[in-house]
């Protein structure tokens, strides 16, 4: 058994990883550039101090992001929403919190709330309506996300708008005691001093936090064992006593809490406003992340990363006169070949897990002569 | 015999790692005849058979197919050389119409498109020329099981099968379902295809098979012939022991009332009545059966009484508490059981652990959760005990529900569910599709369960399983109690009368 998790855990990304970096040296090599270079030039600069932490900074959205995705994944939901549900919910608590300052971690706490509960809201709207009216949830997410990217602008344009008297439509300011300390300190402690303006983003805490609270709510809790059941076999979950329509309901919006959660390192961490041009395509990207990481908690902070480390060092292909896209192919092979290959092997681990299970049990039979 | 055989296996022995799953296999089946292969789950038949298919390749041994010896690398070859399997679990698209899963994989084409005059004309002519009458512009959704194993049928025969393998065919059918099967394999022979025909039910096997071999233990034990032996000598070839018996010795009926239904009825969305008034109850320590061809109601009875169907009219008390607006969750932790009649659709959760498979319908509460959170360490004690107590043979409680056999499944289910000692199980099939000793097993947990007091609601195709167990018997035909009758002064045949509807009896 160990020998089998071990086996998809690792191996799997691992063959993935050398397949999607031989497809993209590939497509260089068509396009007349020398793979060997470019991935040199990305590995240097993107394994400086400088681009870590970018990468890392990257890599929190993009995994709280996965996180959202992937408890829906687990029972069979196809959440596309995360997108519109995180920009409506950095918008509402930016917002929201720029009106009070209270004790630090109040202020950051409140903010906190807000986002998740607008986010909740927001995704909870299309599990309302496959619960009422039967519409897939991936059509009404989609549609939803539009709504999400105009109404949120409306809102910002004409309710939200601070008059900073600059040229950016912005929300006010949060107060500084709503704001997300950067952890440079820490890094100081093992003697890596970022130059002045790379801060690794506090929210990084908060994000392994959720990961613990997304491991604990779906592999430990009732709750989790629930939609877990409803992932594999609906009818059997159903006979056992878990009401669909709650299930769907309450995933949702537990869903779209976590979405909420996807623009606030940004916002606490860095902007501590909402601009009008924040941050977006996390939510996509998370659907990316959390099929690479396999609705794994761990295993969709190792994609956020590897994502959050490509993108920071694919900058630097500009330079090198190399188109960047190759990253977008890259990142895109990668979830590909995992799936595949993660289907491919655990099909190889089930068959090998099933004849073993046969071969201990027909051992316990006497009538049957143990082999040499 | 001079005439060459159409399959004959010879010294054919496989082994999986530490243990051989057949050992020195020896079967010769003859062109133009119905060989049945029987043994207990376990015994070596499925590996065989995946042998023959080409699923699975031996390590030793040589296959000889019509003379010429073969060494299969997949399915495909196997079915170039003209053999077919159909599969105890049919693999049929139900959103596809009979045609387009009949030609599926092999559709004639002429030029880009798909000839679907030939091909309904093909399978039109087949259907006639076995008795396998099918539409097939149907959607196979629509079909019942009976139906369904003749689309399978005909595929095979579409790919030009001249050596058809149907595993456990019976399993999933009710008897008329099976004298139809059981005429299609007579035509069958009658056009001179060989078939080899997998069972552990006894008397079918006597009844259709002109050669049967015997597997035990990975071992081929003997081949007989029907005039040779009967069903009893047949089964003690098969285990090589003593004979399980469903009958239940005294009446352990006590007086109170656990399961009480009162004017039960369901009508479908288009106003056909599924369920019409069904009252009956059930009380300590009684087992209530069920008899009825499948599709007379006894889904919606079950779904209505565990309220999966919430649409039900009438009531249904459960130890005198009305909970006929109840939701499916309190229900169960209220202490209804269930063995569901599909363990693989409804009872199941096939990649997951056997202790979280355990938990399934009991994740409410102790031992399988403590609070909010699933007790991994209750639920794996909890398995184990199960495992230990309805004998489920499995290497650990931590390997998926995949792994075991169909048999071990079903204990699992089973003893889970006696394991939580609700006030009235209901039992829907609970032997359906497994071998022998687990049968016998499962009967015996079901009579001591009902020692112990327990109200058991049997829902059951096999009569014989009805009436040796059953302290009363309703008959449902077409959403109605028909008949109650007292199995202690009923046959099978008697009992087959009502359940097709040509007699009625007033019910007491």
């Amino acid at each position: 058994m160990t020998g089998g998790k071990l086996l998809t855990a690792v191996v799997a990304p691992t063959i993935a990883l050398a397949i999607a970096f031989l497809l993209a040296a590939i497509v260089l090599r068509l396009v007349g550039i020398d793979p060997g270079f470019a991935y040199a030039e990305m590995w240097d600069f993107g394994t400086s101090t400088e681009s870590l932490i970018s990468g890392v900074n990257r890599a929190i959205p993009l995994y709280v992001s996965a996180l959202a995705v992937a408890i829906g994944f687990k029972m069979g939901l196809f959440n596309i929403g995360v997108e519109g549900a995180y920009l409506l919910a950095a918008l509402v608590a930016a917002s929201v919190g720029a009106l009070y300052s209270i004790t630090p971690v109040l202020h950051v706490l409140s903010i906190l709330i807000v986002a998740a509960i607008v986010g909740a809201i927001w995704n909870g709207l299309a599990g309302w309506l496959k619960v009422t009216r039967g519409v897939h949830e991936v059509i009404s997410t989609i549609m939803l996300n539009f709504i999400a990217f105009s109404f949120s602008a409306y809102l910002l344009l004409n309710f939200f708008q601070a008059d900073s008297g600059g040229l950016t439509v912005a929300t006010a300011q949060i107060p500084d005691t709503g704001w997300v300390p950067s952890l440079n300190f820490a890094l100081e402690w093992f003697g890596v001093e970022p130059r002045a303006g790379s801060d690794l983003h506090g929210f990084l805490v908060i994000a392994a936090l959720l990961g613990i609270f997304y491991h604990y709510l779906v592999n430990r809790s009732r709750f989790g064992y629930d939609l877990r059941a409803s992932g594999i076999n609906a009818s059997a979950a159903h006979a056992s006593g878990v009401n669909p329509n709650s299930m769907v309901l309450k995933t949702m919006m537990i869903s779209g809490a976590l979405a909420g959660m996807v623009g606030m390192s940004e916002l606490l961490g860095f902007s501590h406003q909402y601009v009008q041009d924040f941050p977006r395509g996390f939510g996509f990207d998370g659907i990316a992340v959390a099929l690479l990481g396999r609705g794994h908690p761990a295993g969709m902070a190792f994609g956020a990363l590897l994502f959050g480390f490509l993108e920071r060092s694919a900058l630097i292909l500009d330079l090198r006169d190399i188109p960047r896209e190759i990253v977008t192919i890259m990142q895109g092979v990668i979830v590909l070949t995992v799936v595949i290959v993660y289907e491919v092997i655990s099909r190889y681990v089930q068959r090998r897990t099933v004849a073993a299970a046969a071969a201990a049990t027909a051992g316990a039979d006497d009538k049957v002569e143990v082999g040499t | 015999m001079t005439q060459e055989a159409a399959v004959h296996l010879s010294g054919v022995t496989k082994r999986y790692p530490g243990v051989v799953a057949n050992k020195d296999v020896e079967l010769k089946v003859m062109p133009g005849e119905v060989h049945a292969v029987v043994g207990e789950n376990g015994a070596g038949k499925s590996t065989l058979m995946k042998i023959i298919y080409g699923m699975v390749r031996p390590d030793e041994g040589t296959i000889t197919i019509n003379g010429e010896e073969t060494h299969f690398r997949s399915p495909k070859d196997a079915i170039d050389a003209g053999i077919g399997m159909v599969h105890q679990h049919f693999m049929l698209a139900d959103n596809l119409t009979v045609l387009e899963n009949i030609i599926l994989g092999s559709e004639p084409v002429s030029g880009v498109q798909i000839d679907f005059a030939d091909a309904t004309e093909r399978i039109r002519s087949l259907g006639e020329a076995y008795g396998l009458k099918l539409d097939p512009s149907v959607r196979v959704e629509a079909l019942s099981v009976g139906q369904r194993q003749r689309v399978e049928i005909i595929k095979v025969l579409y790919r030009g099968a001249r050596i058809l393998i149907l595993d456990e065919p019976t399993a999933v059918l009710v008897p008329q379902e099976v004298d139809d099967l059981f005429d299609s394999i007579r035509e069958l022979k009658a056009e001179g295809q060989t078939v080899i025909f997998i069972s552990h039910k006894l008397d079918e096997v006597l009844s259709i098979a002109d050669t049967i071999t015997v597997m035990r233990g990975g071992e081929t034990v003997g081949t007989t012939t029907p005039d040779e032996v009967d069903a009893r000598q047949l089964a003690e070839m098969m285990i090589g022991s003593e004979l399980p018996n469903p009958e239940t010795r005294e009446s352990t009926v006590r007086d109170e009332i656990i399961l009480d239904v009162e004017g039960l009825s369901l009508s479908s969305e288009d106003g056909r009545e599924l369920l019409s008034d069904i009252t009956f109850s059930v009380r300590a320590g009684e087992i209530v059966g069920v008899a009825g061809i499948e599709g007379n109601g006894q889904a919606q009875l079950v779904d209505s009484l565990i309220g999966l169907t919430t649409e039900a009219t009438g009531v249904v008390k459960l130890n005198g508490e009305n909970i006929s607006d109840d939701v499916t969750r309190d229900r169960r932790s209220d202490g209804i059981g269930l063995i569901p009649e599909d363990r693989h659709r409804q009872g199941l959760l096939l990649s997951s652990p056997l202790w979280e498979n355990a938990a399934l319908g009991h994740q409410y509460g102790a031992p399988y959760a403590k609070s909010v959170w699933i007790d991994k360490k209750g639920a794996r004690e909890q398995t184990a005990e199960i495992v230990r107590t309805y004998g489920v043979k499995t290497p650990s409680v931590d390997v998926p529900a995949t792994a075991l056999s169909g048999g071990n499944q079903q204990k699992l289910v089973v003893g889970r569910e006696i394991m939580a000692n609700p006030h009235v199980l209901i039992a829907a099939q609970p032997t359906r599709g497994i071998d022998i000793g687990a049968q016998a097993a499962v009967w015996e947990e079901l009579k001591q369960a009902r020692a112990d007091g327990m109200a058991i609601l049997l829902i059951s195709a096999d009569l014989e399983e009805l009436i040796g167990l059953s302290d009363t018997i309703h008959v449902l035909f077409e959403g109605e109690f028909v008949a109650e009758l007292d199995p202690s002064e009923v046959t099978p045949e008697t009992l087959g009368t009502y359940m097709t509807g040509s007699a009625r009896a007033e019910t007491a």
